[in-house]
């Protein structure tokens, strides 16, 4: 995840800025010695370390060990003595494509492990997640002590509480009536709006069109390629299948378009946060928040 | 004689465990285990086939792009439609960027360390400014106490050869390489908007945004990229060499080849015009390249915890896992043991060099025999065969690819110029219909299989790269090819066993997607066990 960051680079975030301890794709040491880089950090650190977590964990036995031991069991054992814990990338926040029907190894997302034990994470979906996201939360934590606010589904609130749709440089274009009919036409090359190509930008709650990726060189829309949903924590079983229409929305020049475009994604956001309110009422007998800054 | 097991191995995408027997001051044998089961093909079914390319690709973080291709070629040949050329190149272009990207990740981030003494590297004499800074920030570093991931490394270990000098030097390109890896990624994200996932290679062509801004863009990093792997990647790997020559007999393993070839030709889209062209060469028959296809190849799981049954073809694959301990004597990993015409194949930039080397390919033929005139063994290709041949293909293959993407970018730009523009072949579903996808990630041969049914995908089977390298025993209890090629590493300490690190990470596994299963009978994993 570090690697591919690039103001500040992985570089910098890795000599100058940050200790990173343990991460398995690029440390030098390896077996035993890398099982003692994350004892080490884990207990000369206790309280003040910040636990990232790439990956949702098995809870079927055997089907993922580090060492000998379930990746889950890992998980419970690190996170208690963690400042802050965050889960990124889908596969971390709510299983992702390993996770989609029939979640063939079980998996369970991070929040689903620490939430039941008191533990409150920070959310930071995408498949992938980008970089800056992580950097930008990481940032925050140093300079203010604390976790930025978070919104119902622990999600920073600065990344996750617009649509694409809402900050789509083509949304002229769906505002005009002029839509992309097929790929390789000339309304494609023209840029028209891809909503008609399956796009989900009215869906999905992300900030790619301002963040951009790699060194901010282009983002899907950008590039000709119609949203497919996958900053969201109900990505993909609620987004597929990825070139077909959304429903429920209609389109200009029938009336109400942007409202009824807007809406979808709110509507389906109230729909969520009353799961997650539900997991909240159990886990509240623990007395709250491990952490301080989420909302 | 003294077993020992390394897990995690690190450097590596994924979950490896590793057993390794020795006897004598070297490796007797060995037993290589993936440790995660994610199950991808179950997930698969019932969905819609023009998704197949957007799900598979997130088998992994690291050669996403290979796997969007694999599959959209799968579909593309379900669908039996005929991608424009222009689709072939911007397909090429994509995909050559995960090449240099995971070629440069690979030999500076993920096995450099097995070579590159970063803590000798403080002590070397330079009046080289840049390289000064270099040595001052490591120092600062490692006088923090804080070492993050150079942390508890073999640093000191004799099988580090290199000059304090070198390995400053080696350092600094390290950090260097760090921003050409993410260079890399960035252009391919100018047509296929983000890496990794790139979101532009659907089945039927390409649906990119394509003028002549977004190709200089392209052109720009793409040369950026280019010159650090004539200035620095190739020097590197021409200076470090005779160091560990050495490494040159070690680790040579079964010796037969496998590449099903990637990049296209778009006139003639012939697997065996590729630029790096498909074919097996069986060492042991002679350097000579031989036909091969998709028939000919078979899955075990004879040692994979999945329920025993006779080798199949991947197009019937069925398998149904089932996990009962892990036991080198039977049941010990995730992965299955695939074979051609019954043998296990080695993958990756060493199977496709070689391929192309007997195939008459001359930018190989160029290359290759330069090294070896470099390193003072002319006319030895077969000092290939082994870690450091593996290291050498790499960094020449990067070199050919950063080549041809040059090419392919003019080429581009000229047919945008004569309003040849074409980018999508349009197509229908069929109701029913099955297609194989047979393209190569820089691991290694790739093959995806898919068959349709009321237009929703009824099977779906994946045959990766590190699936070949990392596989068990087959039923005849031959070794699989990481396992062969660690038998006769010398291991100077048991308890660092940095010979053993740079035998596995020359076949740079990633694990992430060497495991996953077909069940068509429920949408379940049936079974397991804990023993």
């Amino acid at each position: 995840m570090f690697i591919k960051a690039r103001y500040p680079s992985a570089a910098e975030l890795v000599l100058d800025i940050l200790s990173v301890d343990f991460n398995d794709t690029i440390m030098a040491a390896a077996g035993e010695q890398a099982e003692k880089c994350l004892n080490d950090s884990v207990s000369q650190n206790e309280g003040k370390f910040i636990l990232v977590i790439e990956g949702a964990m098995p809870s079927k036995p055997g089907y993922g060990t580090i060492a000998g031991r379930e990746m889950m069991d890992i998980v419970k054992d690190i996170a208690p003595k963690a400042a802050a814990v965050v889960a990124i990338g889908s596969c971390a926040t709510n299983g992702g494509v390993p996770g989609a029907r029939p979640n063939p190894s079980g998996l369970k997302s991070v929040s689903e492990v620490l939430n039941p034990m008191g533990i409150q994470n920070v959310n930071l979906p995408g498949c992938p997640a980008d970089p800056k996201l992580l950097v930008g939360v990481v940032m925050h934590y140093l300079l203010y002590a604390k976790l930025p606010p978070l919104d119902d589904m622990a999600r920073p609130k600065m990344f996750y509480s617009k649509t694409i749709h809402e900050q789509c440089e083509r949304r002229s274009h769906f505002e005009a009536g002029n839509f992309v009919e097929a790929f390789g036409t000339p309304e494609a090359e023209k840029g028209y709006c891809l909503f008609k190509m399956g796009c989900k930008g009215p869906q999905t709650y992300a900030p790619c069109p301002t963040i951009r990726y790699n060194d901010n060189a282009s983002w899907c829309i950008m590039a000709g390629a119609p949203c497919i949903g996958c900053l969201d924590m109900k990505w993909p079983d609620n987004f597929h299948p990825f070139y077909e229409k959304l429903k429920g929305v209609s389109i200009p020049g029938f009336g109400g378009a942007q409202t009824s475009a807007d809406k979808i994604g709110k509507v389906l956001g109230a729909a969520t946060a009353i799961g997650v309110a539900a997991h909240a009422v159990g886990t509240a007998v623990k007395g709250g928040s491990k952490k301080e800054g989420g909302e | 004689m003294s077993r020992i097991v390394i897990d995690p191995i690190t450097r590596i995408e994924g979950h490896l465990k590793l057993e390794v027997e020795i006897e004598g001051g070297k490796v007797k044998d060995a037993w290589t285990s993936g440790t995660l089961f994610r199950g991808f093909e179950l997930i698969l079914q019932g969905r819609d086939p023009r998704d197949a390319w957007q799900y598979t690709q997130r088998v992994c973080g690291v050669c996403p792009t290979s796997h969007a291709h694999a599959s959209s070629m799968g579909l593309d040949d379900a669908f039996k439609v005929r991608i424009p050329d222009n689709a072939v190149i911007l397909r090429n272009l994509i995909e050559g960027c995960q090449f240099l990207h995971s070629h440069i990740l690979w030999f500076y981030h993920l096995t450099a360390l097995d070579y590159v003494d970063v803590v000798s590297a403080l002590s070397a004499k330079t009046n080289d400014p840049q390289l000064l800074a270099v040595q001052a920030k490591l120092k600062t570093f490692v006088d923090s106490g804080q070492l993050g991931p150079f942390a508890n490394a073999y640093w000191g270990h004799p099988a580090y050869k290199l000059t304090p000098e070198l390995n400053l030097l080696a350092v600094a390109h390290y950090l260097e390489a760090l921003d050409m890896q993410a260079q890399a990624a960035a252009a391919s994200a100018i047509f296929g908007g983000k890496m990794p996932m790139t979101m532009t290679s659907p089945p039927g062509g390409v649906n990119c945004m394509v003028d002549l801004d977004l190709i200089a863009n392209f052109l720009y990093r793409l040369k950026k990229v280019q010159s650090f792997i004539d200035n620095k990647f190739i020097p590197d790997v021409l200076a470090v060499a005779p160091y560990y020559l050495d490494w040159a007999s070690i680790g040579k393993g079964h010796a037969n080849f496998l590449a099903w070839g990637v990049f296209d030709d778009p006139a003639s889209r012939d697997p065996y015009k590729r630029l790096l062209p498909r074919g097996a060469v069986y060492a042991s028959e002679g350097l000579v390249a031989q036909k091969v296809g998709p028939e000919m190849v078979t899955e075990d799981v004879t040692h994979g915890w999945y329920k025993d049954g006779a080798p199949r073809n991947p197009a019937e694959g069925v398998t149904e896992p089932e996990f009962t301990g892990y036991d080198t004597d039977g049941k010990y990993t995730w992965a299955k043991a695939p074979r051609l015409n019954g043998k296990p194949m080695e993958v990756g930039a060493l199977s496709r060099m070689l391929v192309a080397y007997t195939s008459g390919n001359e930018a190989a033929q160029g290359l290759i025999n330069y090294t070896l005139a470099q390193l003072g063994v002319a006319g030895k290709p077969e000092v290939l065969l082994s870690v450091l041949g593996r290291i050498a293909a790499r960094a020449l293959e990067s070199k050919l690819v950063a080549d041809a993407m040059v090419g392919w970018t003019t080429q581009l730009a000229d047919n945008i110029g004569k309003g040849k523009t074409d980018l999508f072949a349009q197509y229908e579903i069929p109701d029913s219909g099955s297609g194989i996808g047979l393209w190569e990630a820089p691991r290694g041969a790739l093959g995806h299989w898919n068959q349709i049914e009321g237009k929703v995908l009824k099977n779906y089977q994946l045959v990766v790269p590190t699936t070949w390298n990392v596989c068990p025993r087959d039923d005849k209890g031959i070794r699989g090819p990481i396992e062969e090629a660690l038998v006769g590493t010398p291991v100077h300490d048991p308890k660092q066993p940095l010979e053993i690190l740079r035998v596995v990470h020359s076949f740079d596994p990633c694990l992430a997607c060497t495991v996953h299963v077909i069940d068509p009978d429920t949408n379940e994993v049936r079974k397991f066990r804990v023993s």
